[in-house]
This record gives C-alpha cells, sequence and structure tokens, in this order.
C-alpha cells in the first residue's frame, strides 16, 4: 500500500521538531522531554508504516515522491525506499525513539540535545530514502555535523573535544573526497541529472569506473569503520552520550556503508569488481583486528566501540563478495547489528550512570540489581556471535556462505574463526560484569532500571529474535532489493 | 556622445540616480540636524538604501541580453543587476550594524563616503570601458581607505587607513599602467572592442600576458588574493567593525564582478594563460588563508584570513572560466556575502557587550546568549559549507565548476582546504559552546542589529534550501558574458 507523503514526513518531521523545540522555554525540562518523546515516537511509528506496507513483490523502489529542487543542474528531491533501506529506515525509527527514552537524565541543556539529535536523525532518514545524488549529499553532510556538537557538549568530559574533532574531521574529508567523484560521475555522465536511477545506466567507461570507484567508496566508507579509517570510531562511541553512541554505531556507521553502496557499488559496477577483491582483505583485517582489539579491551564501552568495527567489516565484507548470499547478509548485518551495538550501548550506559565506572574488572555481580538489563544484553551477546535464532545468524551465515562461493574460502574460515573471538569477549564481560561478586565500592549504589528504560531494551531484543526466529519478516523484502544490486552488477 | 538620453538608459541607472539623491539627503539632514539628533542619519542611509533596492528591483531589471549603454560605458546586464542587489544589501545590512557605533554613528560624513563606495560598486559591476572602470575603482577605493581609519583616536584604524591607502595606491597605478598599455595595443577603451582590436594588431602572446598581470595586480588586491592579502588582516582587524563586514563582502564582490567581465570579454586569446595563472591564485589563497586562519586569537583577524580563503574558493569558479564557473562565482557570492553579514553582526554585537575581538572573550556564549550563539552556529557553519546553508551549495557548485572545466587538482584541493576551515571554524564554536563563561551576563541585542541578523540568518537559510530562483539569477549572469 503506497502512503503519500510519508517519507517526506519521516524526513523532515524531526528537523522541524528540533527547530519548534530550540524556541520552547529552556527551563521546563519536563515539556522538553516529552515533547522529544512525542517526536520519537510519531517517527518510530512511521518507520513502521514504512516497513510493514513495503510490498516485497512491488516495483523497486515504492513511496517514490519526486520533485524538482534546481532543474538547472538536474537535481531533484527524489525519495523512495527499496529492500535494503526500508529496514534501514525502521531500524532509524527504532533506535532514534529508543535513543530519547534513555535519555531522560540528559539534564545539561536537553533542548539543545534533543534538537541536535533530531536534525541528525533528519539527515540520516534523508540519506537512506535519497534516489537522487545531490540530496544525498545533503542529508549526509547535515547527518554527519550535529555530531560534534553532541560529543563535544554532552560527550564523556576526558575525551570529548579531541574524539569530536576527530570524528567530525575524519567524516568530512571522506565525504568531500566522495562528493569530487560524484561530480566527476555527474559531468562524465553527460546526462545532466543527478538522479542515481538515470546514472545507474550511464555506462560510464571501464577507465572512468576504475579511476573513481576507490574516491567514491572510500570516501563513504570511512564513515563504515574501514580499516585503515576506522580509528574515529571507538574514541567516538566512547566520548558520546549513550543516546549518541547507539545513534552513531547504531545507525550512523550504516550510513557509510550504505552510500558507498548506492553511489559507489551500484553506480560505478565495473570499479567495484576491479577493485572489491581487494578491499576483502582490508576488510578482513576489520573483522580480525576489530574482535581482537575488543577481546583485550577493559573498557566496557571501548569493547563495545572495537566490536563494532568488527562487525561493520563483516558488513563491507559481504558487499565485497560481488554475489547474492554476501549482499543478503550484508543487507541484514547492517539492521542486525544496528539493533544490537544499540542495545550493547544502552545497557553500558545504564550500568555506568549507576556505577560510574566502565572499567569491567570493577564491576560484578549486577544481575541482581537489573536483571532485565542483564537478559537484554545476554541477548545482544547471542547476537554478536551469530547464534541461531537470533538475528546475527541470519546476517552472519549468508556472508560466510557468499565468501565461500565467491572464491575466498581461506577469508571465510578466518572470520569464522574471529567469531569465536566475539564469543569469547562477550562471554567474558557478561560472566565478569553481571555475574561473580558484587565489588564493595558498588555496595548500596546499585537499583533496578526505569520501566521505560524497560521498554526501550525490549523493544530492540524484540527485533533481534523476531528476524531469528521468524526470518521471512525481513528477507522477502532485503532479496527484492539485494536482486535490483546484482542486475547493475550484471548477474555477477 | 552619448545621442539621445532614452528611457531605458535612465531606467539602467536608476540605482546609482537613487543613492545619489540618498547621498544628498545625507549631506543637507546632517547639516539641519542638531548634533544629538543626528542618530537618524543610519535610519535615512537604511531607509534610502531600501527604497534603492525596492527600485532596482522594480525598474532597472536587465533584458536577457546585455545591451551597451551610454555611448559603451556601462553594460546594462545581468551580471550587474545581481551584484547591484548584492552591493545594496550589504550596505544596507552594514548600516544597520553601524547604529551605536560610538564614533561613527551620528557622522552624517560616514554615511556619505558609505554611500558613495556603494555607487563606485555599482558602476564597477557595470562598467564596459577601461575610463569608466578605473574611475569607479577609485570611487569605490577612496572613500573605503577613509571608512577604514575613520576613529581617528584608535591608532590601529589609522593605521588600518593608511596602509590601505599606500598599498592601494601603489597597486592601484600599476593597474593603471596596465590599462594604459591594453588601450596602445588594442587601440579602443571599450572592453567588448578589446579581443578584435587586440587580434587585429597581432599582439605577441607573452606581451599580453604581461600586461594582464599588471591588471590582475590591481584587481588582486582588491579582492585580497594571495600574494596580495598582506594588507587585509590588518586592515580588517583596525577598520571599525562594521567597516570590516562592508570591506570583505561587498568590496570583494565588486572586484570579482569585474575579474570576470574583463577577464572573458577582453581576453578570450590568452584565454588558457589566465586560467593558469588564476588557478594558481586560487590555490595558493585557498591554502594560506585557511592554514594561516589556524593560528589566530583575534576573531577579526581570523574572519580576515577565512575571506581571503574564500576569495580562493570563488576564484575557482573564474579559472573554470566556463559559463557554470561564472554561475558559481556569482552563487557564491550570494551566499557568503550574507554569511559573512551575519558572522561579523554577531561580533559586532558582542564587541558591544565585552568591548574585545579576543575569540577566547567568546567562551560561554551560548550560555549567556543562546539564541546569539545559535546565529554565529549557523553562519561559521555557512562558511564551512555544511547544509542546509547557502555556504553548501556554493562551495558544490565551485567545486562541480572547476571539475567540469577539467581542474580536478584544484577542486581536491578545495575540497581538502574546506576541512582545514572547517577545523578552526569548529575550534570557535567550541569556545562559544564549551568553554565556560567569564560572565553569566547575557548579551544584549539592538533592535536594528537584531534585524539585520535575522534577515542575514534568513538568507543563508533560504540560499541553502530554495536553490533554483538563485541559480536562475547567477546563471543569467554567467550568460550575459558568454
Amino acid at each position: 500500500m503506497q502512503i503519500p507523503y510519508i517519507l517526506s514526513a519521516i524526513v523532515f518531521l524531526p528537523i522541524l521538531a528540533g527547530a519548534v523545540l530550540l524556541f520552547l522555554p529552556p527551563k521546563n525540562q519536563q515539556l522538553i522531554y516529552r515533547f522529544a518523546l512525542a517526536v520519537g515516537l510519531i517517527a518510530f511509528l512511521l518507520s513502521l508504516a514504512v516497513y510493514f506496507n513495503f510490498a516485497a513483490d512491488g516495483p523497486r523502489y515504492q513511496f517514490v515522491e519526486k520533485y524538482d529542487w534546481l532543474p538547472a543542474l538536474g537535481i531533484s528531491y527524489h525519495v523512495g525506499v527499496d529492500g535494503i533501506t526500508a529496514p534501514l529506515v525502521l531500524l532509524t525509527g527504532v533506535v532514534i525513539f529508543t535513543g530519547v527514552i534513555i535519555s531522560q537524565r540528559i539534564d545539561e541543556r536537553p533542548r539543545e540535545f534533543f534538537a541536535f539529535l533530531f536534525i541528525l536523525a533528519s539527515g540520516v532518514f534523508g540519506v537512506f530514502v535519497s534516489l537522487d545524488m545531490f540530496a544525498l549529499f545533503f542529508f549526509y553532510e547535515i547527518a554527519v555535523f550535529p555530531m560534534y556538537l553532541l560529543i563535544a557538549l554532552w560527550g564523556w568530559k576526558q575525551t570529548r573535544e579531541y574524539a569530536a574533532m576527530k570524528l567530525t574531521l575524519y567524516l568530512f574529508i571522506g565525504s568531500v573526497i566522495a562528493l569530487v567523484g560524484a561530480l566527476a560521475m555527474y559531468f562524465a555522465s553527460g546526462l545532466q541529472t543527478f538522479d542515481m536511477l538515470a546514472l545507474e545506466g550511464a555506462n560510464f567507461s571501464a577507465e572512468f569506473q576504475n579511476f573513481w570507484f576507490p574516491f567514491v567508496f572510500f570516501g563513504f566508507a570511512v564513515l563504515g569503520g574501514i580499516f585503515p579509517f576506522h580509528n574515529w570510531s571507538p574514541d567516538g562511541h566512547v566520548a558520546a552520550p549513550t543516546a549518541v553512541s547507539m545513534f552513531h554505531a547504531g545507525v550512523l556507521m550504516k550510513l557509510g556503508a550504505f552510500a558507498a553502496l548506492r553511489v559507489g557499488i551500484m553506480l560505478l559496477p565495473i570499479g567495484a569488481q576491479t577493485h572489491l577483491p581487494w578491499i576483502i582483505l582490508l576488510t578482513l583485517v576489520n573483522v580480525v583486528y576489530g574482535a581482537f582489539i575488543a577481546m583485550v579491551q577493559t573498557d566496557f564501552k571501548y569493547m563495545i566501540g572495537f566490536s563494532s568495527v568488527s562487525h561493520m567489516g563483516l558488513v563491507t565484507m559481504g558487499f565485497a563478495t560481488l554475489n547474492y548470499n554476501g549482499y543478503l547478509g550484508a543487507s541484514v548485518q547492517m539492521v542486525s547489528h544496528g539493533v544490537m551495538t544499540a542495545l550493547f550501548f544502552a545497557v553500558v550506559g545504564m550500568v555506568y550512570d549507576q556505577a560510574h565506572t566502565r572499567e569491567i574488572p570493577k564491576l560484578g555481580g549486577l544481575v541482581r540489581f537489573m536483571p532485565f538489563a542483564a537478559v537484554a544484553f545476554i541477548i545482544g551477546g547471542l547476537t554478536s556471535m551469530g547464534m541461531p535464532g537470533f538475528s546475527g545468524f541470519i546476517a552472519e551465515f549468508p556472508i560466510f556462505m557468499g565468501l565461500w562461493a565467491g572464491g575466498y574460502p581461506l577469508i571465510a574460515i578466518i572470520a569464522v574463526i574471529s567469531i569465536a573471538v566475539t564469543a569469547a569477549y562477550v562471554m567474558r564481560a557478561i560472566s565478569r560484569v553481571f555475574f561473580g561478586e558484587l565489588p564493595v565500592e558498588l555496595e548500596g549504589h546499585m537499583r533496578d532500571i526505569q520501566p521505560s528504560e524497560k521498554l526501550a531494551l525490549g523493544l530492540l531484543c524484540l527485533i533481534m529474535i523476531a528476524i531469528g526466529v521468524y526470518p521471512n519478516i525481513i528477507l522477502p523484502m532485503v532479496q527484492s532489493g539485494v536482486n535490483a544490486v546484482l542486475a547493475l552488477l550484471g548477474g555477477a | 556622445m552619448f545621442g539621445s538620453v532614452t528611457p531605458e538608459m535612465l531606467l539602467a541607472i536608476l540605482p546609482e540616480i537613487s543613492l545619489l539623491v540618498v547621498v544628498a539627503v545625507v549631506f543637507i539632514t546632517d547639516l539641519l540636524l542638531a548634533e544629538r539628533s543626528r542618530g537618524a542619519l543610519a535610519g535615512i542611509t537604511a531607509a534610502g538604501l531600501a527604497v534603492t533596492l525596492a527600485l532596482t528591483i522594480i525598474f532597472a531589471v536587465p533584458g536577457a541580453e546585455g545591451e551597451l549603454m551610454w555611448g559603451g560605458m556601462l553594460r546594462h546586464d545581468w551580471l550587474a543587476f545581481v551584484f547591484k542587489l548584492l552591493f545594496l544589501v550589504a550596505a544596507l545590512l552594514t548600516t544597520l550594524f553601524t547604529i551605536g557605533w560610538k564614533p561613527i554613528w551620528h557622522k552624517g560624513e560616514f554615511y556619505v563616503l558609505l554611500l558613495t563606495s556603494t555607487i563606485g560598486m555599482t558602476l564597477m559591476a557595470a562598467s564596459a570601458d577601461l575610463i569608466m572602470l578605473f574611475l569607479s575603482i577609485e570611487t569605490t577605493s577612496i572613500p573605503l581607505y577613509v571608512m577604514a581609519g575613520f576613529m581617528t583616536r584608535d591608532d590601529k584604524s589609522t593605521e588600518a587607513g593608511f596602509k590601505y591607502l599606500l598599498f592601494g595606491a601603489v597597486t592601484t597605478g600599476v593597474m593603471l599602467y596596465g590599462l594604459s598599455l591594453l588601450y596602445g595595443f588594442a587601440g579602443t577603451t571599450n572592453l567588448y572592442e578589446m579581443a578584435a582590436g587586440i587580434s587585429a594588431a597581432g599582439i605577441p602572446g607573452p606581451v599580453l600576458v604581461g600586461t594582464v598581470v599588471l591588471i590582475l595586480l590591481g584587481f588582486g588586491f582588491k579582492v585580497a588574493l594571495v600574494p596580495l592579502h598582506f594588507w587585509a588582516p590588518d586592515v580588517y582587524e583596525g577598520a571599525p567593525t562594521p567597516v570590516t563586514a562592508f570591506l570583505s563582502t561587498a568590496s570583494k564582490a565588486a572586484g570579482f564582478a569585474v575579474l570576470a567581465r574583463v577577464m572573458l570579454a577582453a581576453f578570450p586569446s590568452i584565454l588558457t594563460d589566465w586560467q593558469a595563472i588564476i588557478a594558481i591564485g586560487a590555490a595558493l589563497s585557498m591554502t594560506l588563508g585557511n592554514v594561516v586562519a589556524l593560528t589566530q586569537r583575534n576573531i577579526k583577524r581570523l574572519l580576515a584570513y577565512s575571506s581571503i580563503a574564500h576569495a580562493g574558493y570563488a576564484l575557482l569558479g573564474v579559472a573554470a572560466a566556463s559559463e557554470l564557473g561564472v554561475t558559481s562565482m556569482v552563487y557564491y557570492f550570494l551566499a557568503y556575502t550574507v554569511t559573512q553579514m551575519a558572522a561579523f553582526g554577531v561580533v559586532i554585537i558582542v564587541w558591544h557587550k565585552i568591548g574585545s575581538d579576543e575569540i577566547a572573550d567568546y567562551a560561554g556564549l551560548s550560555r549567556r546568549s543562546p539564541m546569539l550563539a545559535l546565529a554565529m552556529l549557523l553562519s561559521f557553519l555557512s562558511l564551512a559549507g555544511v547544509p542546509p546553508l547557502g555556504g553548501f551549495i556554493a562551495k558544490i557548485l565551485v567545486f562541480a565548476a572547476a571539475v567540469d572545466s577539467g581542474l580536478v587538482w584544484l577542486a581536491f584541493l578545495g575540497v581538502l582546504n574546506s576541512i582545514v576551515g572547517l577545523y578552526y571554524y569548529l575550534i570557535v564554536l567550541k569556545v562559544v559552546y564549551l568553554s565556560a563563561p567569564k560572565d553569566e551576563q547575557p548579551v544584549p541585542v539592538a533592535r536594528p542589529h537584531a534585524a539585520a541578523l535575522l534577515v542575514s540568518i534568513l538568507l543563508v537559510l533560504i540560499l541553502g534550501i530554495l536553490l533554483s530562483p538563485w541559480y536562475g539569477w547567477a546563471a543569467a549572469s554567467a550568460a550575459g558574458l558568454f
């Protein structure tokens, strides 16, 4: 069923709400929080409506809207979702909603906090639904910028300035380099349009594609955390306040991977076929190195940050296989990892709020105080190790199949082994933090999490289990999107 | 010489006529008013500029094809029209920002100088003849020298005025030498007959390139391009801040209008040569402006160096030497002018409260005055090229023009430079948002300042979101040159 204007509503609701927020009375924190919660809820419901009204057997892009923006240069506001982006829109809706829920205790300038968070959300929604390359850049940079303020102002005092600046510069360098590539595509195509559906048929020469593909792909993949440009990401995740870490690791990194796919691989398929076979080695480094570094972390949040680097490596690795299973797995992994890592960061935030430490050795026995959070974390942990019955399995298994079938059995084996490493550090964290003895310093400081927080965690767990138990809730949709990508790659 | 004067000819110079009337009115009221009520002069000037703006938009719109008028002295085309509007808006905002500025508010002569300089600029943008060009450049510059040194009791202001005058005089002399050589080669002073005259005379390329370099020295000084930028930081810092705002926007824009017109109209025969010279100038200006801006502690000096870098970005459009290139340059100036005005507006408002331009004294501005800090955030982000603000579109367009003309290396240099720019803009915003305020008192904003700031910020947003109308203006300007 097509719902008119729903994508525009999703894209513009948060940013308009952000503008309204800036004019609310700063002292009335209750009003600000309720307003933010209402906006988050509406965004979530709208994204649900998109997801469940997307017809997997329908046209490739649905809910399409197109208006001229700057016709002289062939720029239009052209939006629509396909089988890959509809789940990502839902992911964004879930994370913004749960992120707002658990930000109840922000008491330092909450008005600005939620305003910037919503501007960020608009940018993210905009990138996922844009079918125009210019619009994609427009929203991409809107999504990147507020991170600076969110981390620098509300982040962890010790590293926030450094981390915020590092993150912003990395991401902007990536995006402007990709921008030059995009402009080169615009002029080389001779089509006088930024519309990506038209540019898909531009038939760029092999030489052109081979030259520009690395610029565009890496420019965006920086935000996907690809090795060796992943360095900003753990620092950024750790320094960010909880809701921002959730949004950042959960959604923003997918933005990078998705844009690398949408602009890089889909518009420059020959370039992708030339370069991805060596890029897959970088993604392997992501997966293995990320997992090992996560294992040696004693800081709970750094551990999750590096696990994101590792899991995002699986996404780009899936893309690099250039075959059906790889893309299917990578697309599901984007959603699965998004939900899972949002949950991890939410739990870490709840633990830190009460214990005031994130050092894993200084924590212990928390299951007695916050059983719900402990169970949620365990579910997230099982997802991250790719346990059957959880969404991680549905995502990772096809990626490994794709690797094997794509002629990379050795890489498949190494990557599977790294899953064992993941299991090791996740188990270790669960046993140290939630079981064992409660350290004396924490006696009397711990209490259960609030019902609203339980709701947020429950929602995230529900998605992981739903996909794991009943994969058909997502697979037909993703299959339709993946088939369109493969058609562009020449059925490779 | 002019033949008979037709109504079209008068309508074409309606902005100038109207400004002259305002000059006369300001002069006379200055004499009539008592010392303490001369604050009204700013209001009269602002109203006069607003009326001129309205008259220009209603009556002085040119046809799609440019037309030479007044014996070939002026060309009534879209480039001139758009830049005239830009100068008028800049002068209007500047006037509003001067209100309450002690040494210049209440002084009729200041507003007369401002208006005269604006007349010079409107003529510069339309000049189609070497004589007219030189006269209009001088009409623009001489009042600016005085305005820069207007605070005669302030050493820095005096130094600024004097420095500006000396360097200005030297480079103008060099430029005039170039212009006279050009007349000798081509046998005409009209820009639009120049190319034919030069080719008929068979002037060797290197000689012509040498002449162009002399002329470019003059233009480069006006717009503060590296290596002719050295005056800008001292003058921008020393001049009264509203004058700095005017200098760094309208005066720069006027130089670019002339630059684009002269280069494209008169020198098609050595296109690749001047393109290379300008590309190098762009590369140097962007890089040096941004890198030196990194170390600045004074907000006016920071904006001065950043404006050198911005001239470099805009120069990408001229270096592209294409229709898209000129379009992007015009769009760049539309966006840059309002953005820079907003940024300086905040600087002026803050100066009234704390009497300092040191970046460190902006600490915690967001806690003292959240809305003022927001205005600063938006204007600095627009300078950095972040959507949905005007600076983003402007940057994309100039980079696109560079890529289109095969200057990919320059586009890459430009985007990397924009990262350096982002860094120091963020450093300032960090001070505004993150550092603890030394003083919790809010910064009061006078009503005219608030209005000017609001208009600037709205224009920054509109230029960044509604692209088509402005792009249409810019494209029409460019089309008139090709």
